[in-house]
């Protein structure tokens, strides 16, 4: 029985280090290979030990896919390719190809540099591991070996996230990495065609979430910082330095645009530069206000937003800044924080989730007085928290299933309890099965895999001619022989079967007697049955032949008379196996008698 | 024949000398030897016998049929049409005259039969004339010839001239079709052609040796229109070919050719039909059967009364259903949706086989497996819906499972279906599946197409969202679903960001901000009651809106707005959405909002919090953003006094950082204002800055902040008597100034112990006759009997005329076109009159050169003024135009005259009069319909002399231009219903700066420039901006066509640069900015009607291009600096 099996090694009813083990119809493809930010121990990446005790890993593997470059789903890519040591192709999309790198080696910078890591992958790592990413265009059916076939699909998300379908003869699989259903302000909205798959493994970070528009958050989060501006204070919004800065930078460099605002706006820089530069580059993985505009200027080529330095803290005068890192943790934006907490004119953004223990979080828990390198720092800004996420949320995620019409779909990337929540609502829905596999735990999916037959011409055309227009993808009935060949198939009508099979054509007849009391005479009782025949079946052909007897179609009744009883007439009805339902019907028919003929 | 003398000659030798050919002598030969008659050539051979005068062979040949018909009955019938030949010459030299110009010419032959006919056609032939069409009428006549008959004969002379014809009915107006039988006014048309294009197709085709030649012969010859007469030929010829070829290409082309010859107009195509079908039932290929059937579908759609015939092709068509071709069946599909038979009880009775049931047959097609058959076949249901055949509701179903077809236009097509299908059974009652339940029909159809705007196509997402907007009859209930969506958060519900705005606000804790957390999610909710997919129509706006497309986000607000309109309760809920779809990226959305808001703003109050989100829109550095936003404004209505101060505040802002906003937002507080009396009482002292103790410093009355705030009380004042009581001194004293110099934004107070400070302004009572419009009428009428007076009293007349005409138009606003219209006219034929009362007449010719200034002066002037009467006026019709024309070759001659007199030498003379000439034609033959009204005018004259001008030398035609100009009558001028002088005003640049424009000298510098024009036709085309600068030197300036809006009928806005440039001056100087209209005197000129593109190039020397000023000219202070080297 063919099957598809998934073993999440990481992402299974968890969040982080996604690395999702598929094998189907023989081939074994690893979609995505994450790291876990919450550990710094071996649990922060899969247990790559899973997939083969002893042997290759590049034997076992036919290919690895990224789906985008935030670390949770590439993180640990070096360190399998490298150090674990797989030599097969990495795909994934071109902006990947090209963020993926600066946003390992910055990660590298902070884990070995920083913190003071052994034991971890080094920069050549990184170069040699890249060297191994074929990169794909949106669309693109790309052919990894004979059999096994994959495409990407718009995710939106980040940049140049993608959805893949992994597609071996006709089963298939998708895998959606991280999608957004919702168009934001610099990426359009996930995207796939009915392409049916045989399982959709999605993510689920907000399988219990709903989630308002989005007009109005961005409104409010615009409002504020204008009106902060307006009465000359500052704005921080400390961001990390891929995926929402960007958005927020459209959303203010948009708005500063409308609204004809003079007001000078800061990015932090570094890192967020290289990646700036990359926005530009990839104009048509943007939505479509982006693309539309381009032909006069590049979006991300900001007319008000400049380059940070860091003396410009000190300046007079109103400004908006945005900063690295996100949760206020260390770095410049918690160096600006410092400088501007204490005037209640000023305002901090947080625009994303805050982990407990930073600033961040503290201050967004309403805390005011924060202790600071041994001093005490009153925070008399304004402390402001604004979401923008983008994942899909439930609504999304059931559109998206809509969308694809998978067999069955199967769930990752979040928490048990909430994917419990969708499962139920999935299969309720859509009729459809619906997994949630824990990390480690596989899920045999039994297939029905097709099996192309070729069929003559002449049969198909016999058939067609039969009934009446074939409905469009109904399964219909065909009759024929089936010839195995070479290991093909081929369906033909029995003639040609035992033609060219040089075999002889046996027939098989069955014969019945029936009694009937009938003094008359032989011809007139076969007449009788005629005419008793010719109206009870309308539908077939009824004919009385010469010789006296009758036929229904290829069923021949003979009228004889009885050889003992006079007063008996025997009916010899004989017809062939092909005809055994009507034979059967003729017979029961014949023995409750002819009617009475009107004398 | 020797026994008469006339014709036989002998020559030296006695021989006889016949001229005659000897072509047909033989047959003659052949009759004397052996008395046989010949069989061919009859005409020709009877034409021999004639002059032979072989009588016995004339008497022979007379009774067969060719030459009896011909020659013998002809002759005695016509004898009994009265003028038969003289109207035959008639119409010849009508077709030559007209053939001069063009290759060939069409000539209108009306033939009656008896007097009340006669009658009946009086009025069509007048109208005909009136189109300048030239027209020969025959008959009536007693008894006798048959009308078709007459007509054959008619045909039969031109061609026996040598002639080429070609006939084809013509059919009178609509009107008079209406009321009289067509084919007994039996008008037919001449035409005199070149040789038929049909003959030249058959050459090339039978030259063509292989397909690929014959496909380019067939390419060439589709290039070129065919006349109606002749695709009768061109049709044999190709089906001829059709039959012949081989090669499936070429019989495509063949087949498309048929289809477009057949929608020639004025072919009739049934007779090809029995050809088209039979080639269709031998036909192999499948592209050509498809061409073959669209062509009968052109033939079929050409013929919509016949009924048979479209059985017919009905019937070919479900033929053909089965075919294995989609394309095939595609068009068997199109067919059957555009001849469908519509009543289906009459093919019933008439023909019981053929009683199909269309819609069956084409819903069968709904499970094609092709989805473009699918598509076809939806399309061809909404063909037949569109044709006013009653669909069935059975269909419904069918279209539902369509709905979640894999392919887009099928979607898209069933999005259609539905919709129509909603609209006709809005109140059947369907089940709701795996319930027992039932709703509406519509209800369940807006559900479904509800569902399709998140579908995963734009495409169907656009279509579906558009189609909303137009379904009124949904329950209210369902409707207020589309905006509902219910959040959730970890499973707990959660509130939405509007309900969170609404409920801080009904606390009273608004714009107190919002704390981190206040969103948390609260009650937890049930799992099972969760439902995560659209069940109808939830939430569908809120994912229109939310679309990635622009365009669906677009057809999303439109549908809201046709919704709200239609249910003030949606109105009011669909209100936060629309506030933020002001904030939409993309600018076509923000202002397509805008606008929606303010069409559906009589059903709402903004309440506090969404106003100021509305107003926050005001700082847009887009203009056309902020002027809806004051449009919308103007048309709101705000609940609280709050409300009313946030208002007026931010749009002080707004004036303040766009100080161009000024008299839009002027306007908005005005409405604002009125609108809000009660609201705007308690906030006076505020505003107005009054104390009740002390005075307080009395504001600039020129800061258009503060006139902004006087603007909102004044006309809050207007309903609001109490509110005077809290003005201060100066305030009045603002009043008065205001009311002078702003009247149409200050209303007429009632302030206490003052008088009213125009009491005039009473409740305008117009009387039925206008007194104003009667004076119009009886001083224009006092002008035409101008004739009879004596040259001094003329001149005076129209003086005082126009003194009055010109004062009328300053008083009624609603008169001033006409009355500036006719004093211009009327101050034409003053100049003329003048200029023709000069001395200078009188005087030999080289003596008076100075004074001659005088006369071409008025000529040069009466040529500006009429060409400002034909352009600058909206509402001028043929009529007048024949006028002005009149007037202008009136000043012409004036030119001619004049010019002759001042010149010495003949030779510059010659090209003028020929010129002169020439538009004389050239008059004629553009208002050749119009001539009957110019009775004994100058050219009606100088028409009659055109004979004798032709030949004559320039003195002399100078000579009779002369008496003709003296002795030609004025011309009564109609007066057109509606006539509306084009106006502009230039609102920016206002003039007023005293600071220069500074800019480097070589580069250029931006000046905005807002105009507001009216009563311009096609603005785009014909307004210019000029900028003069003080060296004289005049830059034209073509604004784009985008720069154009249309806020209202008759007016135009014009908002766009003009880039200024120059070499550096020493000192700021001024330069002017106009606005011209420019004119073209060939654009008003009728086209003929025979006129073929490209074969007739107009006239280019008559038409001539120039502008006229328009506009007050606006002075800009400019100082282009020397560039710092």
């Amino acid at each position: 029985m063919p099957e598809i099996r998934v073993t999440p090694l990481g992402a299974g009813q968890d969040v982080g280090r996604s690395c999702i083990l598929v094998s189907i119809a023989g081939k074994n493809v690893m979609l995505d290979c994450g790291m876990h930010m919450g550990f710094n121990d071996d649990r922060r990446f899969p247990d790559f030990s899973y997939i083969t005790q002893n042997g290759r890993l590049t034997d076992f593997l036919d290919c690895v896919i990224i789906s985008h470059f935030h670390l949770d789903h590439c993180g640990a890519l070096p360190y399998f390719s490298e150090m674990v040591g797989y030599d097969g192709p990495i795909y994934m999309t071109h902006p990947t190809q090209a963020i993926c790198p600066i946003l390992l080696e910055d990660y590298r910078k902070i884990a070995v540099d920083k913190k003071g890591e052994a034991n971890f992958f080094t920069s050549q790592m990184i170069k040699d591991c890249m060297k191994k990413v074929v990169a794909v265009h949106l669309h693109q059916t790309v052919q990894v070996d004979d059999e096994l076939e994959i495409k990407a699909y718009y995710a939106g998300h980040v940049l140049g996230a993608a959805m893949f379908q992994i597609k071996v003869g006709s089963e298939s699989v998708v895998y959606t990495g991280d999608y957004n259903m919702t168009p934001d302000r610099h990426l359009g909205a996930a995207w796939i065609d009915k392409c049916r798959p045989n399982l959709l493994i999605t993510e689920s970070t907000y399988a219990t979430t709903i989630r308002d528009s989005k007009r109005c958050r961005e409104r409010d989060f615009l409002k504020k910082v204008h009106e902060t501006v307006e009465r000359g204070g500052k704005v921080l919004i400390p961001v990390f330095a891929l995926g929402r800065a960007q958005e927020l930078c459209i959303l203010l460099e948009t708005f500063w645009e409308r609204m004809n605002l003079k007001v000078p706006i800061y990015f932090s820089t570094g890192l967020t530069e290289k990646a700036n530069h990359y926005y530009k580059l990839f104009i048509t993985w943007t939505n479509q206000k982006i693309r539309k505009t381009f032909v006069q200027r590049n979006m991300f080529e900001f007319k008000h937003i400049k380059a940070f330095d860091r003396a410009f803290a000190d300046n007079p005068g109103p400004m908006v800044v945005f900063a690295t890192p996100g949760m206020l943790h260390a770095g410049q934006s918690l160096q600006i924080f410092r400088k501007w907490a204490g005037n209640e004119k000023n305002m901090v953004i947080m625009p994303g989730y805050c982990v407990q223990g930073t600033v961040g979080h503290k201050i967004l828990s309403g805390q005011r007085k924060l202790e600071m390198e041994g001093r005490q720092l009153e925070v008399k800004m304004q402390v402001e928290y604004m979401s923008f996420s983008a994942h899909a949320d439930a609504k999304g995620i059931m559109q998206l299933v809509g969308q694809a019409e998978p067999e069955r779909v199967l769930l990752v990337h979040g928490e048990a309890k909430k994917m419990e929540f969708l499962r139920q609502k999935i299969e309720q829905e859509f009729r459809v099965s619906c997994y949630m596999p824990a990390n480690g735990e596989t899920v045999t999916l039994p297939t029905s895999p097709s099996i192309p037959v070729g069929i003559s011409l002449g049969l198909l055309k016999r058939e067609m001619a039969q009934g009446l227009l074939p409905e469009a993808k109904k399964p219909r009935l065909l009759h024929g022989t089936l010839i195995m060949k070479d290991s093909n198939f081929r369906l033909v009508s029995s003639e040609q079967a035992l033609k060219e099979l040089g075999l002889a054509e046996h027939q098989l007849r069955f014969t019945c007697r029936v009694h009937l009391q009938d003094a008359r005479k032989e011809q007139e009782t076969a007449l009788r049955v005629y005419s008793h025949l010719k109206s009870t079946l309308k539908d077939h052909c009824v004919q009385h032949l010469p010789d006296g007897s009758v036929t229904v179609e290829s069923i021949l009744i003979q009228a004889a008379a009885h050889s003992e009883d006079p007063g008996t007439k025997v009916l010899l009805v004989s017809w062939t196996y092909q005809d055994e339902e009507l034979g059967s019907f003729l017979t029961t028919l014949l023995k409750k008698g002819l009617p009475q003929a009107p004398s | 024949m020797f026994s008469s003398s006339t014709k036989a000659c002998t020559d030296a030798e006695g021989r006889f000398f016949i001229d005659r050919p000897g072509t047909y002598f033989g047959p003659i030969l052949d009759y004397l030897r052996s008395g046989q008659v010949p069989t061919q050539h009859i005409p020709e051979v009877y034409r021999e016998a004639q002059f032979y005068e072989i009588q016995p062979l004339v008497k022979l040949l007379e009774d067969m049929p060719q030459i009896f018909g011909e020659q013998v009955a002809r002759k005695q019938f016509l004898l009994r049409v009265p003028g038969y030949s003289e109207n035959l010459e008639l119409l010849l030299r009508l077709a030559r005259a007209e053939a001069v110009a063009l290759r060939y010419s069409s000539v209108v032959v009306c033939v009656v039969r008896t007097e009340e006919e006669a009658a009946r056609c009086a009025q069509p032939l007048c109208s005909l004339e009136a189109r300048k069409m030239p027209v020969v009428k025959f008959g009536p006549w007693k008894v006798g010839p048959e009308i078709k008959d007459l007509l054959y004969c008619v045909e039969m002379d031109i061609k026996a001239q040598g002639y080429q014809v070609s006939c084809g009915r013509y059919y009178l107006d609509h009107a008079f079709r209406a009321k009289q039988q067509q084919e007994e006014i039996a008008t037919k048309k001449l035409r005199l052609t070149k040789p038929s294009k049909s003959a030249a197709l058959h050459i090339d085709l039978c030259k063509a040796t292989s397909p690929a030649d014959a496909l380019q012969y067939l390419l060439q010859f589709a290039r070129k229109p065919v006349e109606a007469e002749s695709v009768e030929g061109v049709v044999r010829i190709l089906l001829e070919h059709y039959y012949k070829e081989n090669d499936p290409s070429v019989r495509l082309k063949i087949a498309s050719l048929l289809g477009l010859l057949s929608k020639t107009a004025g072919f009739s195509p049934d007779c090809i039909i029995d050809d088209a079908i039979n080639i269709l039932q031998n036909e192999k290929s499948h592209q050509v059967l498809a061409q073959l059937l669209d062509t009968l579908l052109a033939i079929g759609t050409k013929l919509p009364e016949n009924q048979a015939i479209q059985t017919r092709l009905v019937d070919v068509a479900c033929k053909h259903l089965t075919d294995t071709s989609h394309g095939v069946r595609n068009k068997c599909l199109q067919l059957l949706g555009n001849l469908g038979s519509l009543e289906k009880s009459i093919t019933k009775d008439t023909e019981g086989l053929t009683a199909r049931d269309v819609q069956k047959i084409i819903g069968d097609y709904f499970s094609d497996q092709d989805p473009r058959v699918r598509t076809a076949a939806i399309k061809a249901m909404l063909q037949l819906h569109e044709r006013g055949l009653k669909l069935h509701q059975t269909i419904y179903n069918q279209a539902c499972k369509l709905l979640s077809d894999d392919y887009e236009q099928v979607r898209s097509a069933a999005v259609q279906l539905i919709w129509v299908i909603s609209q006709l059974y809005p109140e059947s009652i369907v089940p709701i599946p795996s319930s027992n339940e039932e709703i509406r029909l519509v209800d369940d159809a807006f559900g479904k197409i509800c569902h399709m705007v998140s579908d995963g196509s734009w495409v169907v997402r656009v279509q579906a969202a558009k189609l909303l907007g137009s379904m009124e009859q949904v329950s209210s209930h369902f409707l207020e679903q589309t905006l509902d969506k219910k959040l959730m958060s970890d499973l707990r519900r959660k509130r939405t960001a509007h309900e969170r705005a609404k409920e801080l606000y009904s606390s009273g804790e608004f714009s107190s901000g919002r704390k981190w957390g206040d969103d948390a999610p609260k009650e937890e909710i049930d799992t099972g009651a969760v439902n995560l997919i659209e069940s109808g129509a939830c939430g569908a706006f809120v994912h229109g809106l939310e679309d990635e497309m622009y365009e669906v986000r677009i057809a999303a607000v439109e549908a809201l707005c046709m919704l709200a309109q239609s249910s003030p309760s949606f109105a009011e809920k669909c209100l936060d959405f629309l506030v933020d779809m002001f904030n939409d990226e993309i600018e076509e959305v923000r202002l397509q909002s805008i606008h929606t808001m303010r069409k559906i703003s009589n059903n709402i109050t903004l309440r506090e919090d969404q106003l100021d989100t509305v107003l926050a829109v005001l700082e847009d550095s887009s203009r056309d953003i902020r002027e809806a936003l004051h449009e919308l404004l103007c048309c709101t209505n705000v609940s609280t006094k709050e409300g009313i101060h946030l208002a007026l505040v931010e749009l002080l802002k707004n004036l303040t950082k766009y100080p161009t906003d000024r008299d839009s937002i002027w306007k908005c507080l005005k409405f604002l204002g009125s609108r809000h009396p009660t609201l705007v009482l308690p906030l006076v002292p505020e505003l107005l800055s009054t104390h009740p103790f002390f005075d307080t410093a009395e504001p600039d009355m020129d800061d258009p902040a503060y006139i902004a705030v006087l603007v909102l009380i004044f006309n809050a004042a207007k309903t609001c008597p109490t509110m005077p009581a809290l003005f201060s001194d100066h305030t009045f004293r603002h009043y008065a100034y205001l009311r002078d110099s702003l009247s149409h934004l200050v209303p007429a107070l009632r302030l206490p112990g003052r008088k009213l400070v125009s009491p005039a302004v009473s409740p305008n009572i117009t009387p039925h006759e206008d007194p104003s419009q009667q004076f119009l009428q009886q001083s224009l009428e006092r002008v035409y009997s101008l004739q009879h007076l004596d040259p001094q009293g003329a001149q005076e007349l129209l003086e005082f005329t126009i003194r009055d005409l010109q004062r009328l138009g300053e008083l009624q606003s609603e008169l001033a076109g006409v009355a500036d219209f006719s004093a211009a006219y009327l101050r034409c034929q003053l100049l003329l009159i003048k200029a023709l009362q000069e001395k200078l007449w009188n005087v030999a010719a080289p003596l008076y050169l100075k004074q001659s200034d005088l006369a071409s002066a008025a000529a040069k002037q009466i040529m500006e003024e009429t060409y400002k009467m034909e352009f600058m006026y909206s509402g001028v019709d043929n009529k007048q135009v024949v006028i002005i024309h009149h007037m202008r070759l009136q000043a012409k001659a004036l030119q001619l005259i004049v010019t002759a007199r001042t010149t010495r030498g003949v030779d510059p003379l010659f090209g003028m009069c020929e010129k002169f000439l020439q538009e004389v034609d050239f008059f004629q033959r553009c208002f050749i319909a119009d001539l009957p009204h110019l009775q004994d005018s100058f050219v009606d004259k100088l028409l009659d002399l055109m004979p004798r001008l032709m030949t004559s030398k320039p003195a002399e035609v100078v000579k009779i231009l002369q008496t003709m100009l003296r002795q030609s009558t004025f011309l009564h001028l109609p007066l057109p219903e509606q006539i509306h002088k084009a106006s502009a005003t230039i609102i920016e640049p206002a003039g007023e700066s005293d600071n220069p424009l500074r800019f480097t000298s070589g580069l250029v510098v931006a000046l905005d420039v807002d105009a507001t024009l009216e009563h311009v036709q096609d603005p785009q085309n014909t307004v210019k901006i000029q900028v003069l600068y003080p060296d004289g030197q005049a830059q034209m300036i073509h604004p784009k066509p985008a720069d154009f809006r249309n806020p209202g009928p008759g007016r135009h806005r014009l908002i766009t640069q003009v880039y200024l440039s120059h070499t550096a001056w020493t000192e700021p100087c001024q330069v002017e900015v106009r606005l011209l209209l420019a004119y073209n005197s060939s654009a008003r000129i009728p086209k003929s009607p025979w006129m073929e593109s490209g074969e007739v190039s107009p006239q280019v020397e008559t038409s001539i291009e120039g502008t006229i000023p328009f506009s007050k000219p606006v002075k800009v202070y400019i100082m282009p600096k020397p560039a710092r080297r």
